[in-house]
């Protein structure tokens, strides 16, 4: 038996914001207008397409042994860039591990993304110097990090707002509901934003909630809004106007982009034993970049020739990860030690030197 | 330059793949990504994508073979001059796509004192497991002279504290050197093979560990318990005529889920069984004479379609052999349905898959619905969905040629019928001996929920049926 979650006891059916069709019509919504110039649209497009050959490139990889696991963003690509475009440069981001979009927005180089996954580092960016929080593995963790990190930028009075990332499945993790918590009764600046992918690795959204995951916000006190995941349009403006409230005082919202995840949970797991292609092939209709192409298309704001280019692009850009990703060097045995803690620590250079000599009992090279 | 593909881990721990099926061969351009094979793992089908560009020069693994992650499975010609060429990736060497297994500095240093070389992966958390066997340890410096000690505290330490040499003199810097002594080190058993091993009386010292570095395995006790102290000599040649005297087939699969059913029932259910001996000659005139009607056209007519019905019939007129007995809720649940199990033999053993909902289907129905369950098992197709929730099993043993048997509850429902095979015998009509069809029924049931009055009444009324199917209209 399935249980249609629409069906909660509020029988309301849920309210979806959309600015853009499926088939690339430009609706109006009354509470979130959107004016985008023709660089602004084009610009989406480009992210977009980017981020997916990224995805696309990182999934060969993992299939060539390159890399250990890749989570892909592939269906998602709109809900990221949609939502980390929102952002200013002082909000932060704390993400999960599939937001390779919303690291793009934030100026990270695809290639740093890499270096988890191959194994070579712990995260490779500097999360002060991008506003975005490196990979968190466990599930919803990331979300009472945002929230206090949000409380600390409330405290100092700053006109920043942060946002924190999660799926469907997160949900039903305590520390989410935490998070909820603490955000409502302190008013945290902070934007909740849940992609809705339907799977949390093989378990339905059914198995979540009996009521759409937007309105759980309600009962913890806050706004929820579902959003069209699929639609950058709709996403940007919708998190533009929860993080313009959070940084005016006016606390949380829970975001919940309705969207899909089109591949494997991560490159570990196999999907046909667990979804029905029909499903698959209902969401391929809804595509984001294709219908952000066909809007453009109708009304003129690219041509064929902006469309090539764009693609031309990501596959230079794909080589050039490829290629990088390569040549990630291996660490440096003793870095382990490095950035355990700030200050000298004399068991741990006890560990250091002991870990030293042992290697030292090898022959080749050094240590 | 020639350029090879080694099998990657697709998923996490994964030690090995099935070649499905190849997209290039010999002679094909190839390029960056494009998809050259699909393998099976433990967990997927996966296409791979070509890591070259290039011309396929071999491949190095046929369809249906299982490769070794890390094993060559593909060469290709990148139109590179030599290794010094232009197309050699910097860094790394450029064949060496797939990162070779952790060195034995990777390794948890406890392992090292007992190298003793393994035939198999060793399994990781993620990674493709270490392949010891193939795998090189890196080479340790030879002690300068004799004790240990000095090399390794003369390693500058000046920033640890005082007491520090003495603790580094215990690290494994310097592992105990194995195979240069013939005596053999400690055993390695864990303490619960101990404890078995103290219980049955087994020397742990005598046996030869087959576990991971030796180690002494539950097995290798119970092994050593159970083998004959010494066989007498001139007893073995008679007996086993060129083949071993035993085999020892691993318990797994589909026979260990039986055995676990078969015990769980016949342990929890107290059985019961009657049999009857009964003239099914109208039966199999009945089943000829329907296999001519239109509507049977393309499905299997048998005579176990028949007993289907009749048992559905009588499930009907006596709901109490349809239930099932939920201990927990100290409830006895009675189904107004009906998910007729067969039981069917299949390569992977027995299987019990139902068809759901038989009370509501229509005879060529449920002859078609018998026909695509059997088929689908034979081809060791059946899901698990196929085999969970049924009510009562049909179990058709007269294919083999037996007149009967005591059957076993599947677990959890009320019943089992099992049919013998059909044969001309000597039956006594109207005071006359005359041949007909003869065939013997046996009903087990759970006699916690079903009498013998109930049984019995449930076996005749299969019974009658039988001999005359008629009644089947009469009581549907």
């Amino acid at each position: 038996m399935t249980i249609d979650a629409s069906r909660g006891p509020q029988a309301a059916p849920p309210e979806l914001v959309q600015l853009l069709t499926p088939e690339g019509e430009r609706v109006e919504h009354p509470d979130y207008p959107l004016e985008l110039t023709q660089d602004e649209v084009r610009g989406l497009y480009r992210d977009l397409t980017l981020v997916r050959r990224f995805d696309l490139e990182a999934v060969a990889l993992q299939r060539q042994g390159e890399l250990g696991i890749w989570a892909s963003l592939l269906g998602q690509e709109a809900a990221q860039i949609g939502s980390g475009r929102a952002l200013t440069d002082t909000d932060m981001a704390f993400p999960t591990y599939r937001e390779h979009g919303v690291a793009w927005c934030r100026g990270v180089d695809p290639v740093k993304l890499l270096g988890l996954f191959r194994g070579v580092n712990h995260g490779g960016w500097d999360p002060a110097e991008h506003n975005f929080h490196l990979y968190t593995i466990v599930i919803g963790s990331q979300t009472l990090h945002a929230v206090g990190y949000a409380m600390g930028v409330q405290r100092d009075d700053a006109e920043a707002a942060t946002i924190v990332y999660f799926g469907d499945g997160a949900t039903s993790q305590g520390d989410v509901n935490e998070a909820f918590i603490w955000a409502s009764v302190f008013n945290a600046p902070v934007v909740f934003f849940c992609q809705n992918n339907q799977w949390a690795i093989s378990e339905p959204l059914e198995k979540q909630t009996r009521i759409p995951l937007y309105r759980r916000a309600s009962g913890f006190g806050f706004p929820g809004v579902r959003v069209d995941g699929n639609d950058v349009l709709a996403c940007l403006a919708v998190t533009r106007q929860a993080l313009a409230n959070a940084r005016d005082g006016q606390g949380p919202t829970l975001i919940e982009a309705y969207t899909y995840r089109m591949g494997a949970h991560t490159t570990t797991d196999d999907p046909t034993r667990y979804r029905v292609a029909s499903e698959l092939e209902a969401w391929k209709l809804k595509d984001p970049i294709e219908r952000l192409k066909a809007y453009m298309f109708k009304n003129r704001l690219a041509d064929q020739e902006f469309f090539d280019a764009i693609d031309s692009e990501a596959d230079t850009l794909a080589r050039d990860m490829r290629k990088r990703c390569l040549e990630m060097p291996d660490p440096d045995p003793m870095a382990i030690f490095d950035h355990v803690y700030r200050d000298r620590h004399l068991l741990l250079e006890e560990e250091r030197d002991q870990f030293a000599a042992y290697l030292s009992t090898f022959e080749g090279e050094g240590r | 330059m020639r350029r090879e593909f080694k099998l990657p881990d697709v998923g996490e721990g994964l030690t090995e793949a099935e070649i499905v099926r190849w997209h290039v061969k010999p002679g094909d351009d190839v390029k960056v990504n494009q998809i050259i094979v699909e393998i099976e793992t433990a967990k997927a089908v996966v296409e791979l994508p070509c890591p070259f560009d290039g011309v396929v020069t071999d491949l190095l693994a046929q369809e249906g073979q299982t490769v070794d992650v890390g094993v060559a499975i593909i060469a290709v010609d990148d139109g590179a001059d030599g290794p010094a060429g232009p197309a050699a990736a910097p860094g790394r060497a450029a064949e060496d796509l797939v990162p070779s297994p952790p060195a034995e500095g990777a390794v948890e240093p406890g392992v090292h004192g007992s190298p003793a070389p393994k035939e198999e992966r060793q399994p990781v958390l993620v990674g493709y497991g270490v392949k010891t066997g193939a795998t090189k340890r890196r080479p340790r410096k030879q002690p300068a002279a004799e004790p240990a000690a000095p090399a390794v505290s003369e390693t500058p330490v000046a920033a640890a504290p005082r007491q520090a040499p003495e603790r580094v003199t215990e690290t494994p810097a310097r592992p105990p050197v194995p195979s240069l002594s013939p005596q053999r080190a400690a055993v390695l058993a864990k303490p619960p093979v101990r404890k078995l091993a103290k219980d049955l009386g087994i020397d742990l010292a005598a046996l030869t560990g087959t576990g991971p570095h030796g180690t002494i395995t539950r097995e290798d006790v119970r092994a050593a318990a159970t083998a004959p102290a010494e066989v007498p000599t001139g007893v073995t040649a008679g007996v086993t005529a060129g083949g071993p005297r035993e085999e020892r087939i691993p318990i797994k699969g589909v026979r260990r889920a039986t055995a676990q059913a078969m015990v769980a029932s016949a342990f929890t259910a107290p059985h019961v069984t009657e049999f009857l001996q009964l003239d099914v000659t109208e039966t199999v005139d009945a089943v000829r004479r329907l296999r001519e009607l239109p509507d049977f056209a393309g499905v299997k007519v048998s005579p176990l379609l028949l007993v289907a019905k009749a048992l559905l019939v009588a499930a009907r007129r006596h709901p109490m052999i349809n239930s099932s007995w939920d201990d927990h809720a100290q409830e006895i649940v009675v189904k107004h349905y009906v998910n007729l199990g067969i039981a069917a033999a299949t390569p992977r053993g027995l299987v019990v898959p139902n068809v759901k909902d038989a009370h509501a289907l229509s005879l060529p129905g449920l002859a078609a619905a018998l026909g695509e369950l059997t088929e689908t098992a034979r081809a060791g197709r059946t899901q698990p969905a196929d085999m969970a929730g049924g009510t009562i099993t049909i179990t058709n043993v007269g294919v083999f040629g037996v007149d009967t048997g005591t059957p076993i509850l599947n677990p959890g429902e009320a019943a089992i019928l099992a049919v013998g095979q059909i044969r001309d015998l000597p039956w006594v009509v109207d005071g006359q001996v005359v041949p007909r069809k003869v065939c013997t029924l046996a009903l087990s049931f759970d006699h916690r929920i079903v009498d013998g009055e109930l049984g019995s009444r449930v076996l005749r009324a299969v019974g009658d049926m039988l001999e005359d199917p008629l009644r089947m209209l009469v009581w549907s």
